[in-house]
């Protein structure tokens, strides 16, 4: 689904992201881990196409086609869906506009209750949306968009407890799409977590650990996170580099 | 108190803020232009310009309708006996119009309203009986229908107390009349508990220049509520309406969309003065500069305690030639006022425009839709026919679809 190699990265004349590899198989779920700062989400933008980040070295392969200098709004019609940690506010747009546009009909902004996002409708597109309420506006936008690769970062941050389940339950159902039973899921995803939360949720195949804008190790989602908690990044990644 | 004498002398008198425009090279346009019995009998090109500034050609879901070609009346019609619609040289005839004539808008403010006055210009007079809620739109229409000709028409509005009133006025170029000169001098009175809702439309040509006089005087808890719209080329437009809340309670509201195209010059400025307690105003303005110069002041003047008022001024710079200019202004004279304003001038944020093309929407898509929502969401309320006209100004503005 998507091939990354040898990535290098630059926001704002830094150097971010210094040689990232990474592959993610059709309808696999992978995480990334990372302490703040650590270039997580400058990885996704990268991913998107995002204009703050360039790309100075190495290449980004989704199915099979070189996107790595490709128009954002082009990776979006291939079936790249991104829900960012902080989006802009768009003053004067209404985000029942923007759900009509991308779903080319009103299927998804008559579905608006299910995300508990009916009265957010009129609303002007973020301006003033709590934590909370901005995830679950990208997620209604996302549904909109049945994106085929979803990139999620942070999407149970600032979220309170009662919301939780709600965008763990969307989130799901982004993943599993048109699946039946235990067909798996169709959709693939990259997930920036740092509680892991959302994992109770969808599940993981595969966790990745990012930092000084490398890759430092791979593992078992539930293993690395556990090591994260009881030691922190610095001496996880300290000890498994050991190991490896 | 204004004499025929000193008014001649501001003949001469340049306004305070735009290009200077020599009206001898203009001739009076018309008083007598020709006669429409029925509003459905207008060419098929005016009819379409009518719609394009929002004036319907039909009596349907209008409360009134009076269309002026020139200088002078060519079709009245009114549908509500709550109402009275004329050209105002009939109305003074009819009745006593000396405290409304001129006491709004001085004179001898510069030679625009000195030439209306000494013209003694036509213009309507729209009136609502006291405690009168007129149901649906008054429109009005002015067609300058001549190349090098000048325009003066001098209007006058009152809502009686208690009265409700919606207007729309749509002011347009007839086909070959590109130099001409549009000059419009507006008295409108809200009286005690009235409110009225009035809302210009300007559609001229590239080397039409407009000087609108406009003055509002609202009474104890009235309300004003006033938009402008300009979106296609002008050669210049300078406007600084007044509106003077002078009685308690009483409040007003101005919004503005305005494009400044290449070649276009828009002064665009407003003031209210609040002068009695408990008064409140906001100003609202949105301009687009595409390469003309955009100038969006807004003068606000606190007078009395408990006054309310709060002025935003927003522009996209589209490109880099032209210029962009924001004048916020706020004045007091009392300690108790609450008055704020913001301005902001820029371009398109890019991280808005990659979140929409995020979605999938193309660049053109992209900022199709942040500029139409930064226009719009300049004036709520706005009719569905306007809409349509931001949607295609966009279009034709190459901004995106
Ligand atoms: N647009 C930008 N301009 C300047 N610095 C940036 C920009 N975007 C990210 N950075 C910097 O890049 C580093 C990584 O940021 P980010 O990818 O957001 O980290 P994470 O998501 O892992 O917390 C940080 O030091 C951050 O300040
Ligand atoms: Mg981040």
């Amino acid at each position: 689904m998507l091939k990354i190699k040898d990535l290098h990265v630059e926001a704002g004349g830094k150097e971010i992201l210094r040689g990232i590899n990474l592959e993610i198989m059709d309808g696999q779920t992978s995480v990334l881990f990372g302490p703040n700062g650590s270039g997580k989400s400058t990885l996704l933008a990268a991913i998107m196409g995002l204009g703050h980040c360039k790309v100075t070295k190495g290449n980004i392969v989704y199915n099979g086609v070189d996107i790595t200098n490709m128009p954002i709004d082009e990776r979006a019609r291939m079936g790249i869906g991104m829900m960012m940690q902080r989006p802009p506010n768009i003053v004067g747009v209404k985000l029942k506009d923007l759900v009509r546009v991308i779903s080319k009909d009103d299927s998804v902004t008559d579905r608006a209750n299910e995300f508990r996002m009916d009265n957010f409708l009129e609303r002007d597109i973020n301006v003033g949306f709590s934590g909370g309420e901005i995830k679950r506006s990208e997620l209604l936008q996302l549904t909109a968009q049945k994106p085929k690769f979803v990139l999620l970062d942070e999407p149970e941050s600032g979220v309170d407890l009662e919301s939780i389940d709600l965008v763990g339950k969307k989130v799901r159902e982004l993943l599993y799409e048109d699946s039946h039973c235990d067909l798996g899921k169709t959709v693939s995803a990259l997930v920036i977590t740092h509680t892991g939360q959302i994992l109770d949720h969808i599940g993981a195949d595969r966790a990745y650990i990012l930092n000084d804008g490398h890759i430092k190790c791979s593992g078992r989602p539930t293993d690395l996170l556990k090591d994260i908690r009881e030691r922190g990044y610095k001496e996880c990644i300290q000890c498994r580099m050991v190991k490896m | 108190m204004q004499n025929g004498k000193d008014v001649k002398e501001s003949l001469n008198k340049k306004a305070n803020y735009g290009p200077d425009v020599n009206l001898d090279d203009y001739k009076v346009g018309t008083y007598t232009p020709e006669i429409t019995n029925d509003i459905d009998d207008v060419s098929d090109d005016v009819k379409k310009r009518m719609v394009n500034v929002g004036v319907m050609p039909c009596k349907t879901s209008r409360s009134g309708t009076i269309f002026f070609i020139d200088n002078g009346p060519s079709y009245v019609s009114s549908e509500s006996k709550d109402l009275e619609l004329l050209p105002i040289r009939e109305a003074a005839k009819k009745y006593d119009l000396s405290e409304y004539l001129w006491k709004a808008v001085d004179p001898g403010k510069d030679k625009y309203t000195s030439k209306t006055y000494l013209e003694d210009s036509d213009g309507y007079f729209i009136r609502v009986k006291a405690g009168k809620h007129i149901k649906t739109p008054v429109q009005t229409c002015m067609l300058l229908n001549r190349n090098k000709q000048m325009q003066n028409l001098h209007n006058i509005i009152i809502v009686e107390e208690n009265a409700s009133l919606e207007v729309i006025t749509g002011c347009t170029t007839g086909k070959h009349a590109h130099e001409s000169l549009h000059v419009g001098v507006s008295e409108t009175y809200v009286k005690d508990g009235g409110s009225l809702k009035f809302s210009m439309i300007h559609n001229w040509s590239q080397g039409t220049h407009v000087r609108p006089r406009s003055g509002c005087i609202v009474g104890r808890n009235a309300k004003f509520v006033n938009n402008y719209i300009i979106l296609n080329k002008v050669g210049s437009v300078q406007s600084y309406p007044a509106t003077y809340l002078n009685g308690e309670g009483a409040s007003a509201k101005y919004s503005s969309i305005c494009l400044g195209h290449e070649g276009s010059d828009i002064d665009m400025g407003c003031l209210v003065e609040l002068n009695a307690p408990g008064t409140s105003a906001e100003i609202i303005s949105r301009s687009i500069t595409l390469g003309g110069r955009m100038v969006a002041r807004g003068r606000l003047v606190g007078r009395a305690p408990g006054v309310k008022a709060h002025l935003e001024c927003r522009s996209l710079v589209l490109n880099d030639a032209g210029l962009t200019l924001a004048v916020p202004e706020l004045e007091s004279t009392v300690a108790d006022v609450e008055m704020t304003h913001e301005a902001a001038v820029g371009k398109i944020a890019r991280d808005q425009v990659e979140y929409l093309m995020m979605r999938g929407l193309t660049e053109d898509e992209a900022v199709g839709m942040i500029v139409r929502g930064f226009l719009e969401g300049g004036i709520s309320g706005l009719p569905p026919e306007l809409k349509k006209d931001i949607d295609d100004a966009i279009a034709k503005a190459n901004l995106g679809s």
